[in-house]
């Protein structure tokens, strides 16, 4: 067992005080900021990111593993709590956890939440223990050419989510893409989209990019929509369960770890799909099924369990091959670069200190979740009463801080409103986040890795195309142009009915919170046919 | 469908037709500025500074061009929800200005006030801004969360923030 032995060396490194610390520091920061309404996962580590500077590689990668636990966990308390409509990654957890929690049954939503994201995350942590070594083992052999095939599948996968609009991510893509090439061009040393500003042209920094769009678009965005009647939180005791909440529970967990594991890991577009499918699978296994839309607790156990496996099973992708699947490990994808490090298939050789001590923090952090979270729910609770004034002017004082203290340059402040303001945009118009950041990281990467592959060829365009790559330009060709290929194949047989019903039910939440009419014209396209 | 009171379906089509617009702009610009990328010098390899802007340049006129298609047949974009948004009122854009005007006021100040004094500039402004009307608790939370931050880079991450004109008190 050569992961095991790694792995244990591993917990080596995460166990030394100093570290086991930071990983606790890390969830209790993560989850704090997590229940804060209004910020994510991906703005908690977004916004954590400066505060780790001074820190050891190794240390402060296992503070984000706590960060990046702690603040998926954080947001799930804020959709069972408060009465309101969380954001898209806490949708369907709201769908019966609001409504648990609204006939008395908070405090189990909050412990069959807290114990399956336990549950499921160590059982995925130890999925991913096993199986990234070997997918670093055969990707050392990926060619540039294949690693470019593979980098344009992710900005494909991320553009292409289910139940939303193609366009609009593309759209947010080049836009990320475009961010991507400001700067001197490495190969050339040309400036590109500079205009003769200096400030330019070492890029645009990554945590001014990822704390713009996540935290000042988030605090501009929410501030010209803001809830003026005070909100209802839901008060919480100590979390427990009772016996048939166990039996309840356990094979919900079970189940979303098997849905979301496997999602996470393939670059399919985010948390929002396996938790939908979670939540409709449960709807069909269970043997309450009347009770769903009225608060059933598989409603809760099965997406939380899948939200966790799924951000484990994303970190394969984004420690082997260096490709973020979701917002939130993209910024922490940009966190580990900042450290001169490149995450892809070496990084199991050349730093399996880190490596190992990070995916040994991964269970330390999941365990501290389990540890911290059930007796001090009622303390996140009591935070999602701090008055909305504070907590949106402290987004931007916190993000103008750590935007600042990255460079200490008056500059990037300014270019921090302006990125700012794009994701105001963004927001507005329903561009999705997620392609952008993605494209902003992985951009120049890809194009790295292009011309790579075409030196190798001498520039001959067939230096692009090989037998692995060839199968990954059809997966591409496949996904974009799934609403014809749909057509084509026969009407009855191909559907998975519970993958019809997720993609039914994610419109439907979306349908639900917006406003207008929500999804565009392709997407009702592709709908239209199965509607009687 | 819930109602959307100012933002009309029509009024929202519009606007969307200026995020077509600027996609496309943006798309040009690229593909401009790629075109008058000066001759290499030290150029290696086949595929020179320009082609990828070109891309990417292109893939943003396409985009803008198939959006406005979009938003002509009836495709909205759907703005984001949250747990502290209502999306049921217009944009409140006095807000935004005055956040605005606090941010930029930090970024104007920071180098010669001091981080301990801008920084409190822009949580005051920015609380103010979002409706809290307790002027002195405000500043008060406003100090402590400066100096608190000031002191917490200088001797928890060695990062020195602008002392300003506080320089050698702190």
């Amino acid at each position: 067992m050569d992961a095991f032995g790694s792995l244990m060396e591993g917990f080596g490194t995460a166990l030394t005080p100093t570290n086991l610390a930071f990983a606790l520091l890390g969830v209790l920061l993560g989850t704090a900021i997590g229940v804060l309404p209004g910020i994510g996962p991906a703005m908690a580590v977004a916004l954590l990111l400066p505060l780790t500077r001074g820190l050891d590689v190794t240390t402060a990668l296992i503070m984000f593993a706590g960060i990046y636990y702690g603040g998926m966990y954080g947001g799930s308390t804020t959709s069972i709590l408060l009465n309101t409509p969380g954001e898209s990654a806490s949708v369907v957890t709201a769908i019966e956890g609001n409504k648990m929690a609204r006939s008395g049954r908070a405090a189990q939503a909050l412990a069959t939440a807290a114990i399956g994201s336990f549950v499921a995350g160590t059982i995925a942590t130890l999925l991913l223990a096993l199986v990234a070594p070997l997918v670093a083992d055969l990707a050392v052999e990926v060619s540039p050419a294949d690693m470019f095939a593979i980098m344009v599948l992710a900005f494909i996968a991320v553009t292409s989510v289910l139940g939303s609009s193609r366009v609009r991510g593309l759209a947010s893509l080049g836009l990320g893409l475009a961010i991507g090439l400001v700067g001197i061009d490495a190969t050339s040393g040309q400036q590109r989209l500079t205009f003769g500003i200096g400030e330019l042209a070492d890029g645009i920094d990554i945590v001014v990019v990822a704390v713009g769009l996540f935290a000042v678009g988030e605090a501009l965005w929410t501030a010209a929509h803001l809830r003026r009647r005070p909100v209802e939180v839901i008060p919480v005791g100590n979390p427990r369960m009772s016996r048939s909440d166990w039996r309840r529970s356990w094979k919900p967990w079970l189940r979303g770890t098997a849905i979301g594991f496997p999602f996470g890991a393939v670059p399919a577009g985010g948390a929002e799909v396996p938790t939908f499918l979670s939540y409709v699978t449960e709807k069909r296994l269970s043997r309450h099924p009347e009770e769903f839309g009225t608060g059933a607790i598989e409603g809760v156990a099965g997406p939380e369990a899948t939200n966790n496996a799924s951000a484990a099973g994303g970190l394969v992708p984004l420690l082997t091959l260096g490709i973020p699947v979701t917002a939130t490990a993209a910024v922490l994808l940009a966190a580990i670069e900042s450290y001169g490090i490149q995450p892809g298939p070496q990084l199991f050789d050349s730093e399996p200190e880190l490596v190992w001590g990070l995916i040994a923090s991964l269970f330390i952090g999941n365990t501290a979740l389990l540890v911290l979270n059930l007796p001090l729910a009622p303390l996140w609770a009591r935070l999602l009463r701090i008055p909305r004034t504070y907590l949106y002017a402290g987004i931007l004082f916190f993000a103008s801080l750590g935007a600042y203290a990255t460079n200490a340059n008056v500059f990037d402040l300014f270019m921090l409103l302006v990125i700012g303001a794009l994701g105001f945009m963004m927001r507005r118009f329903g561009l999705p986040l997620l392609p952008a950041i993605v494209g902003v990281i992985l951009g120049p990467f890809a194009e790295a890795e292009l011309r790579q592959a075409l030196q190798i060829s001498n520039g001959a365009i067939g230096g692009l195309i090989d037998p692995l790559s060839v199968v990954v330009y059809v997966i591409v060709a496949l996904v974009l142009l799934w609403p014809l290929v749909r057509l084509l194949l026969p009407k009855k047989g191909v559907h998975v009915p519970v993958l019809d019903e997720a993609v039914h039910e994610i419109e439907e939440a979306h349908h639900h919170h917006g406003t207008t009419d929500a999804i565009s014209v392709e997407a009702r396209a592709k709908q239209d046919p199965d509607r009687p | 469908m819930t109602s959307a009171p100012r933002g009309s379906a029509q009024e929202q089509g519009r606007s969307e037709y200026g995020v077509a617009l600027f996609l496309a702009a943006l798309g040009l610009l690229v593909i401009v500025q790629a075109l008058l990328l000066p001759e290499s010098r030290i150029v290696r390899g086949p595929v020179g500074p320009a082609v990828v802007p070109l891309v990417v340049g292109g893939l943003l006129v396409i985009v803008g061009v198939v959006l406005a298609i979009d938003v002509k047949r009836g495709g909205r974009g759907e703005p984001e929800g949250g747990e502290d948004v209502e999306l049921t009122g217009g944009t409140d854009w006095t807000t935004i200005a005055m956040l605005a005007a606090a941010f930029l006021a930090n970024a104007l100040l920071i180098e010669t006030l001091g981080w301990v004094f801008s920084g409190a500039v822009l949580f005051w402004g920015s609380a103010f801004a979002l409706g809290s009307r307790h002027y002195v608790r405000d500043a008060v939370i406003a100090f402590a969360l400066s100096i608190g931050s000031f002191y917490l880079f200088a001797l928890g991450l060695g990062i020195v923030l602008p002392p300003g004109i506080l320089r050698g008190i702190l």
